[in-house]
C-alpha cells in the first residue's frame, strides 16, 4: 500500500495534469482563447490554445438563459391520416379492377370495405392484398412484419376489415418524428441562433432547446405552425354563407380568409393543384401592386409546368393559396404565369413576411405539434444563478477546508489537497467530456465537496486507531488504507447507484445533478485512495515522523 | 499539530446506543406515524413540476407586494393564483413566483389553454411598473403526471438496487435492516415537507435519492465494522458488538456529517432561491440519515439475528 511504482506515479501525474489542462480554459476569457471570425462568428483556437484543450464547460439553459420546449406530435392525427390514405388506396384499387364497393369507411381503428355483391368479396380481398407489404424499417430495409392486417369479416359476408399493424404504426411514428425534427431544425436555423438542440424525446415528443432565446412565444409560433401550403381553384358559384357554414357539394371546401374583419369565406375545389412541396425557394420582396413587403416564391420544374397550365386555362378565375386551413391569398389570374414564380401579398409586415418565408423554405410539418412543457430562463437570471452558485461553491469549499484543518492538522492538509484535485478533476471531466453543467449540477459539486472528505475521514480514523494500538506511523498508515478500502468502496457504490438511477430516470435539469454527483463519486474515490495516499507516503519519506500527528 | 480537534472526540467512546434502542425505535415509529398522518391530512405542497400549470419568476421594484400581484392575476379568472416571494438579494428589487393552475381541457385543448393563459398572465404582469419577467415554466397535464410517476419509480428502483447490493455484499439480514432505515428516512423527509409545506419538486426527488445514497453510505460504514467485529470478537454478545461498532465509527460519522452539513448550509444560504428547497431537504436528510444509521439500521440487526460464522460476502 505504501509503495508506488514508477508507472503508477506517472499515471497519477497524468490524470491530475489532464484534469488541470481541461479545467484551465474555463478560467480564461473566450477572446483570449479563440480568434472569432467577424464574418460568420466561427471560432478558431489561437496561440497556445491550438495545442491544449480549449473547450469550456457546457452551461445548461438554466445557467446561460434560453428556452427549453417539449412539443407533442399529434399521433392521433397521423393515425387518422394514415387510415384515410389507406381507405382512398383501397377505393382506387377496387375501382381499377371494376369491383365496386358499397362503401369504404373508417370504423374505429379499422377500414371497413363493404362490397355490393358478397360473391365479389374474395376477389376484392385478393386485390387488396396488393396494397400490403413489409414494414419499412428505420434503416430503409424491409422488416418481417406486414403493414396491414386484412381479414374477411366472419359475421358479414360482404365485409373486409383492414387494420394497421402496431409495427407499421411504430414505423410511421418514427418516420413522422424524424421528419418533424428535420423541418424544425431548418426552421430554427432560419432564426440564426447558435447551438440549438432538436431531439426526439420519448415516443411522440420533440425537444427543442434554444440557448439565449428570451421569448418562448417566438419559438412556439415557429415550431407549432404546421405550414401546410396548398393551391386550389376558387369556386365562385358557391355562396359560402355568412359564417362559412353553407352546405358544400362533394369536392368543395370552404375556408376562412386570413386578416379579414369580419371574417370572410371562400369556397374552393378540395383538389390540391400544388402543395408547398412544389416550392423551391421563397424570399421577402416588394411588388408595385402592394404597399408593404410581399413574399415571393418559385416553383420546381413540375410545379412550374402545372402552374403554367392552370393559369393558361383559367384566365379570369380566382385561385386560393391555403396555409393551415386559412386562405392567405386569393389572386385573380390576369394572364398565364409561365415563369414558375409568384407572390403572396397583402398586409404583411417585414417580420410576418420573413416568418412566412422561414416556414415555406423549411417545409411543412408532417403533423401538428403542441407545446407540453416549457422552461424559459432569462439570461440575466441565468447569470445570477451562476454567480450565486460559484459563491456557494467557494464558501462551502473554504468552510470545509477550515473544518478539516481544525479537525486533522497535517492530515487535514492532505485531504484538502485531495479535495482541490477532486474539484479540478470534476470540472476537467465536465469540460473534457462535453457534459452539461446545470444549476442542480452546481448543487452536486457542493455536495461532493462535503461528502468527498468522507473517504479521507474513514482512512484517517483507521490510521488513528492503528496508531493508538502502538504501531509505527508507516505501519499504521499502511493498515489504515488497507482496512478502510472495503467500507469506502461499499459506501461509494451505493451513492453511485442513487446517482445512476437519477440519471436514467431523472428529467431535465436534475440530470445535471446526477452527472456531477456521479463524476464526483469516481473522482473522490481516486483522490482519497490514490492521491492522498501518495501525499501521505511522500510525507512519511520526507519527515520520517516518530509519532502520528493525529 | 497535536491540537487537532479530532483529539477532542474520544477514540474509545462508550455511548450505550444499543441500550436505548427501544426508546429510539419508539421515537422513530412516532415520527413515521406523524409523517404519514401529516401526509394524509395536510398533504404536500407540490411544485410546478408535479402540479402542472404555469409559473413565472418576476423581479419588481421594492414596493410591489404579494397581494398586489395576487389581485392582478386573480382578476384574469384563470384559476386561483399562487404568489410567493422567492428570496431577494438586492434590497431595491424583490423576486416573486407567480403561478396559475393547470388550465382545464383534455389533451391538446388543455395544452393550448395553458399557452394562452401564460400569454395572458405575462401581458398582465408586464403592466406592473418596473417588473421584469425572468423565467417562465409551463408544465402540461400529461408531462406533470409522467414526472410524478417517474419520481416514484426512481425512488423505488434506487431502494431496490441498494437492497440487492447490500444482500450481495453482506447477508440478507443486513440488507433488510439497511433498506428499512432508508424507508424510514424517505418517509420522515416526506413528513418534513408536509409539516413545513415547503415546495416539493423535481429537485426534492433528487434530494431524496441523494439522502438515500448518503444514509446508505453511513449505514454501510457501520455494518462494515459490525461484520469485522463479529469476526474479531467471537464470544462477545451481539448487542455489545453492535454497540462497539457504532462507537468505533462514531467520530467518523460525526465528522463526515459535519463537513457535509457545512457545505449544505453554504448552499442553503448562498446558492439562491432555486436551490434552497434542495439544500433544505438535504440538510434534513443528512441529520435523519445519520440518526437512522445508528439508531435504526444497527439495532434492527438484533431483531433479524445475523449469522455470526458467516463466510458469505466480505472482502
Amino acid at each position: 500500500m505504501l509503495y508506488f511504482g514508477r508507472w503508477k506515479l506517472l499515471t497519477i501525474f497524468l490524470v491530475v495534469l489532464a484534469g488541470i489542462l481541461f479545467t484551465v480554459p474555463n478560467l480564461v476569457p473566450e477572446e483570449e482563447r479563440y480568434t472569432i471570425s467577424e464574418i460568420d462568428g466561427s471560432r478558431e483556437p489561437r496561440g497556445i490554445w491550438r495545442f491544449i484543450p480549449s473547450a469550456t464547460i457546457n452551461l445548461g439553459l438554466d445557467l446561460q438563459g434560453g428556452s427549453h420546449i417539449v412539443f407533442a406530435v399529434d399521433m392521433d392525427e397521423v393515425r387518422t391520416a394514415q387510415m384515410e390514405g389507406l381507405a382512398a388506396d383501397a377505393r382506387q384499387t377496387l375501382r381499377n379492377e371494376q369491383l365496386l364497393p358499397r362503401s369504404v369507411s373508417l370504423v374505429g381503428d379499422e377500414v371497413v370495405v363493404l362490397m355490393i355483391r358478397p360473391d365479389e368479396r374474395q376477389q376484392a380481398f385478393e386485390q387488396l392484398q396488393t396494397l400490403n407489404g413489409p414494414v419499412t424499417t428505420e434503416f430503409g430495409g424491409p422488416s418481417l412484419a406486414q403493414m396491414y392486417e386484412m381479414r374477411l369479416d366472419p359475421d358479414d359476408p360482404s365485409a373486409i376489415r383492414i387494420s394497421v399493424t402496431d409495427e407499421q404504426f411504430a414505423a410511421i411514428k418514427t418516420r413522422t418524428l424524424s421528419q418533424a425534427i428535420t423541418v424544425i431544425r431548418r426552421r430554427i436555423d432560419g432564426l440564426g441562433t447558435t447551438d440549438p438542440t432538436i431531439a426526439r424525446a420519448g415516443e411522440d415528443r420533440v425537444l427543442v432547446q434554444v440557448p439565449g432565446a428570451e421569448d418562448p412565444q417566438e419559438i412556439i409560433d415557429l415550431v407549432g405552425t404546421q405550414a401546410a401550403l396548398s393551391f386550389h381553384m376558387v369556386d365562385s358559384t358557391i355562396d359560402p354563407g355568412p359564417n362559412g357554414q353553407a352546405r358544400t357539394p362533394p369536392g368543395r371546401t370552404i375556408y376562412p380568409v386570413a386578416n379579414t374583419q369580419p371574417i370572410q369565406y371562400l369556397a374552393v375545389e378540395t383538389r390540391q393543384l400544388l402543395t408547398g412541396e412544389n416550392l423551391t425557394n421563397s424570399n421577402v420582396t416588394t411588388h408595385p401592386n402592394y404597399t408593404g413587403p410581399v413574399v415571393g416564391f418559385r416553383f420546381d420544374t413540375q410545379g412550374a409546368l402545372v402552374f403554367g397550365d392552370v393559369t393558361t386555362n383559367n384566365r379570369g378565375r380566382q385561385f386560393a393559396i391555403v396555409l393551415d386551413g386559412e386562405i392567405i391569398s386569393a389572386p385573380r389570374i390576369n394572364e398565364p404565369i409561365l415563369g414558375g414564380s409568384g407572390i403572396i401579398g397583402g398586409g404583411y409586415t417585414y417580420e410576418t413576411a420573413s416568418q412566412l418565408v422561414i416556414l415555406l423554405n423549411a417545409g411543412a410539418l408532417p403533423a401538428s405539434l403542441t407545446p407540453v412543457e416549457e422552461r424559459t430562463v432569462s439570461p440575466s437570471l441565468g447569470h445570477d444563478q451562476i454567480e450565486s452558485g460559484k459563491l456557494a461553491i467557494i464558501i462551502g469549499f473554504a468552510l470545509v477546508i477550515v473544518f478539516m484543518l481544525a479537525a486533522y492538522g497535517v492530515f487535514g492538509v492532505f485531504s484538502i489537497m485531495a479535495l482541490m484535485v477532486n474539484v479540478v478533476l470534476i470540472l476537467g471531466s465536465l469540460s473534457g467530456l462535453g457534459m452539461t453543467l446545470t444549476l442542480p449540477g452546481i448543487a452536486g459539486i457542493i455536495l461532493t465537496i462535503g461528502m468527498a472528505v468522507d473517504a479521507n475521514v474513514l482512512i484517517f480514523e483507521r490510521i488513528r486507531e492503528e496508531g493508538l494500538k502502538g504501531r509505527t506511523p508507516a505501519n499504521a498508515i499502511q493498515a489504515g488504507y488497507e482496512q478502510a478500502l472495503a467500507a469506502i468502496l461499499d459506501a461509494n457504490v451505493t451513492t453511485f447507484i442513487a446517482a445512476s438511477v437519477l440519471y436514467l430516470l431523472g428529467a431535465g435539469p436534475v440530470r445535471g445533478f446526477a452527472v456531477t454527483l456521479g463524476v464526483g463519486i469516481i473522482t473522490s474515490v481516486f483522490t482519497a485512495f490514490v492521491f492522498s495516499r501518495l501525499l501521505a507516503v511522500l510525507w512519511l519519506r520526507g519527515f520520517k515522523p516518530k509519532q502520528l500527528p493525529i | 499539530m497535536k491540537l487537532a480537534l479530532i483529539n477532542l472526540l474520544p477514540t474509545t467512546a462508550k455511548v450505550p446506543f444499543i441500550r436505548v434502542r427501544f426508546v429510539a425505535l419508539a421515537l422513530s415509529a412516532l415520527v413515521l406515524l406523524f409523517s404519514l398522518f401529516e401526509f394524509a391530512n395536510v398533504g404536500i405542497n407540490f411544485g410546478i413540476d408535479f402540479r402542472g400549470g404555469i409559473q413565472t419568476e418576476v423581479e419588481t421594484g421594492s414596493t410591489t407586494t404579494t397581494e398586489e400581484l395576487r389581485d392582478l392575476t386573480a382578476a384574469l379568472e384563470l384559476g386561483e393564483p399562487r404568489v410567493q416571494e422567492a428570496g431577494n438579494t438586492d434590497p431595491e428589487r424583490r423576486t416573486f413566483l407567480v403561478a396559475l393552475p393547470l388550465q382545464p381541457g383534455e389533451g391538446t385543448v388543455g395544452e393550448e389553454a395553458n399557452q394562452t393563459a401564460r400569454q395572458t398572465m405575462e401581458t398582465a404582469l408586464t403592466s406592473v411598473e418596473g417588473l421584469e419577467i425572468r423565467g417562465t415554466t409551463v408544465i402540461g397535464g400529461a408531462v406533470s403526471r409522467e414526472l410524478v410517476v417517474t419520481g416514484f419509480v426512481a425512488i423505488g428502483v434506487a431502494l431496490f438496487l441498494m437492497l440487492v447490493y447490500i444482500w450481495f455484499r453482506f447477508q440478507w439480514q443486513y440488507s433488510l435492516g439497511a433498506v428499512l432505515a432508508l424507508v424510514h428516512d424517505v418517509i420522515a423527509t416526506v413528513g418534513m415537507f408536509s409539516v413545513t409545506q415547503m415546495t416539493f419538486d423535481l429537485a426534492t426527488v433528487a434530494a431524496i435519492l441523494t439522502i438515500v445514497g448518503y444514509s446508505m453510505n453511513d449505514t454501510v460504514v457501520v455494518y462494515d465494522r459490525i461484520r469485522e467485529n463479529l469476526r474479531k470478537y467471537k464470544k462477545m454478545p451481539l448487542a455489545d458488538v453492535l454497540n462497539l461498532s457504532i462507537n468505533d465509527t462514531l467520530s467518523r460519522t460525526i465528522l463526515t456529517s459535519a463537513t457535509t452539513l457545512v457545505a449544505l448550509v453554504s448552499l442553503y444560504l448562498i446558492g439562491g432561491a432555486s436551490l434552497q428547497g434542495f439544500a433544505f431537504a438535504m440538510i434534513w436528510g443528512v441529520l435523519i440519515g445519520t440518526y437512522s444509521s445508528i439508531f435504526v439500521a444497527a439495532p434492527l440487526l438484533l431483531f433479524t439475528d445475523v449469522e455470526r460464522e458467516s463466510t458469505q460476502g466480505g472482502v
